[in-house]
């Protein structure tokens, strides 16, 4: 079975002219179905450009990723946006959910993305809402919800149209120790199978006993890949 | 040839970007669901249409009120002085012109008019400005439609029938049978008549035989302000104005005349270009007002485009959205600008009967021109925003 994300010396230079050290330098490694991946690292090291390049927002100077045996780098950018619709989910740090939408239109938006219409959108949100522990809290404005209860909203979204991978940047940045690992734990349990992958960028050494396995970088390098406490 | 124009369509089709229901609803919905910020662009938008379609209007009024007395008279063709602009500046022509006229082959009938300016006493001993117009005596072509009274009674001893418009109450309101002084004469009204416009310059309106006219009215060695003309056929107007250049006179059918008196005022007076400048003014304000709110709707908003983006939003998608956004408001705003200036206009004119102004078409096509123009430009820099936002951005927080 193909790996959900195959990624070959990825590298990614910023500024004009490629002086000084790379974001990220000559990065390999390959995400598996079924499986939960950290990329871990102080700050700085490159995580959040490699999640990036990974999940095709940010094209890389060299190498190659694949993603439903495509290299999705080239791809037009069309083909691109169609692709992250389709099989990438993503749980961004701030959420980034529409303050003046409800609960539910915020969990519909990749449905009306995907052509969808509003009543359709919302009949087919409406479960995922329910499988985050929100149930009864459709109409609530997500200003009225507490941080943890965002955090599910932004899940929720990530989820509504079942993408084979989903991507996560720091997921417990703004949530408390408990509340954190309980939302880490439940992305595993009602996500991962062996048709999916979850990519986590973290520094929280709180959930890390979820992982399958850990990527450490620094520098825009990996430096080691460990088996997480879940294996 | 039409297999290919099929192609071409069909091409055109299967690559231009489709656009969905559901991305216009999602833009509306984002639209209207900041209420704050879509009742800022509402208004802003709502007010500068309101004064740009104010501002046109009150001029369309003017430029129709200029042109009144060719309105309401009707004739098909008028026959002046070349330099005369507007009716109120009629240079007299001697009496042959009339007859020259009536020798055209093409000319049905042809008969002259009197126009000029008399000073009323009124009862109270003021003194009242009056326009007074004299009709052929023969035919009295041109004259009004009569509510009270006779036409033919305008024949009687000093008969004037008097126009009932908004200028009516500066004489008193005078009813049939009313005496008054007209430039040192006795004059009784005989009859009240209703017209098609009111007048621009606020004078009550009279009117009389051309013979009276020519000699209640102090004037001048002729007397023929304008000939009207009644054409055999419009084939023959071409004619008639061919034969009266050759004599040095000028034939203007109404609608020609009219334009030349639009003009007068538009580039003559400084009013046209009074009013231009307050119509850009006008735009000016609405595009900054628009323009700014709406920039800042998606400045605020940028993150949420940007994850849009990074979901799985194309960027034509994005475009759409935001242009449709952007010509929603608009469009609304224009609908709620034309209906208050509207409101505005019934207003004026219920308090103050001699209130200039009217919607014509053409206010509304160049509001609605305008409103385009608001809507492309503050969505273009909207568009331009978010278009170099990378969903990049987002993640790096």
């Amino acid at each position: 079975m193909s790996a959900a994300i195959d990624i070959q010396n990825v590298t990614r230079w910023f500024g004009e002219d490629h002086t000084g050290r790379p974001a990220v330098a000559h990065v390999s490694f390959e995400v598996r179905f079924g499986e939960m991946l950290y990329i871990v690292g102080p700050s700085g090291s490159g995580k959040t450009t490699l999640l990036s390049i990974i999940s095709g927002i940010l094209r890389p100077d060299e190498g190659r990723v694949v993603i439903a045996e495509r290299n999705i780098w080239q791809l037009t950018p069309d083909e691109l946006a169609e692709l992250r619709l389709a099989h990438i989910g993503f749980v961004f740090q701030d959420f980034h959910l529409f303050p003046r939408l409800t609960t539910l239109e915020n969990v519909a938006i990749p449905l009306i993305l995907a052509g969808k219409t509003w009543p359709e959108a919302l009949a087919l949100s409406r479960p995922y809402l329910q499988v985050v522990g929100l149930n009864g809290k459709e109409e609530l404005m997500p200003m009225k919800l507490s941080g943890g209860e965002q955090q599910r909203v932004a899940i929720a979204r990530a989820m509504v149209l079942q993408p084979q991978i989903l991507v996560l940047d720091e997921p417990t940045a703004s949530l408390d120790g408990d509340t954190g690992r309980r939302i880490v734990q439940f992305i595993q349990t009602e996500f991962l199978n062996d048709q999916r992958a979850i990519v986590i960028v973290t520094h929280d050494a709180r959930i890390e006993e979820f992982a399958h396995r850990i990527l450490y970088m620094e520098d825009g390098q990996l430096t080691r890949i460990e088996k997480g406490k879940t294996i | 040839m039409t297999k290919d124009v099929v192609g071409i369509v069909k091409r055109i089709n299967s690559t231009w970007p489709r656009v969905r229901l559901s991305h216009l609803s999602l833009a509306f919905k984002l639209l209207v669901s900041d209420r704050s910020k879509f009742t800022s662009l509402l208004l802003g938008i709502t007010f500068a249409v309101f004064l740009m379609v104010q501002m046109t209007s009150m001029f369309a009024g003017v430029l129709k009120r200029a042109s009144a007395t060719i309105i309401n008279v009707g004739a098909p063709i008028w026959v002046m002085d070349p330099a005369v602009s507007t009716v109120g500046s009629a240079i007299p022509m001697p009496d042959y012109v009339v007859e020259y006229a009536r020798s055209i082959e093409g000319v049905k009938f042809a008969v002259p008019m009197y126009s000029g300016g008399g000073m009323v006493k009124l009862p109270s001993g003021d003194y009242q400005a009056v326009t007074v117009l004299g009709l052929d005596d023969s035919s009295l072509y041109g004259a009004p439609r009569l509510t009270k009274g006779q036409i033919a009674d305008v024949y009687a001893e000093n008969g004037f029938i008097v126009v009932a418009d908004s200028e009516y109450a500066k004489l008193n309101r005078p009813p049939v049978g009313a005496e008054f002084e007209l430039d040192d004469h006795r004059a009784v009204i005989v009859g009240i008549a209703v017209v098609n416009s009111a007048g621009l310059f606020g004078v009550p309106t009279l009117y009389t035989t051309y013979s009276r006219a020519r000699q209640y009215i102090p004037s001048t060695r002729y007397t023929a302000s304008f000939i009207l003309i009644e054409p055999k056929s419009t084939q023959d107007v071409p004619e008639i104005k061919a034969r009266l250049q050759e004599l040095g006179y000028l034939a203007l059918t109404d609608q020609e005349f009219i334009e030349r008196t639009s003009d007068y005022y538009k580039f003559k007076t400084g009013m046209g270009v009074n009013i231009l400048l307050m119509t850009i003014i006008s735009f000016i304000v609405g595009l900054s007002l628009s323009g700014q709110t709406f920039y800042s709707f998606i400045q605020e908003n940028l993150d949420k485009f940007g994850a849009l983006k990074a979901i799985g939003a194309k960027n034509h998608e994005l475009v759409t959205i935001i242009l449709f956004q952007s010509f929603v408001v608009s469009l609304m705003g224009l609908g709620l600008g034309v209906g208050y200036c509207t409101v505005v206009i019934g207003v004026a004119r219920s308090v103050l009967p001699n209130y200039a102004a009217i919607i014509t078409p053409f206010n509304l096509g160049l509001a609605f021109v305008m409103v385009v123009i608001i809507a492309a430009l503050s969505g273009y820099f909207g568009v331009r925003r978010v278009l170099k936002i990378e969903p990049f951005d987002i993640f790096r927080g």
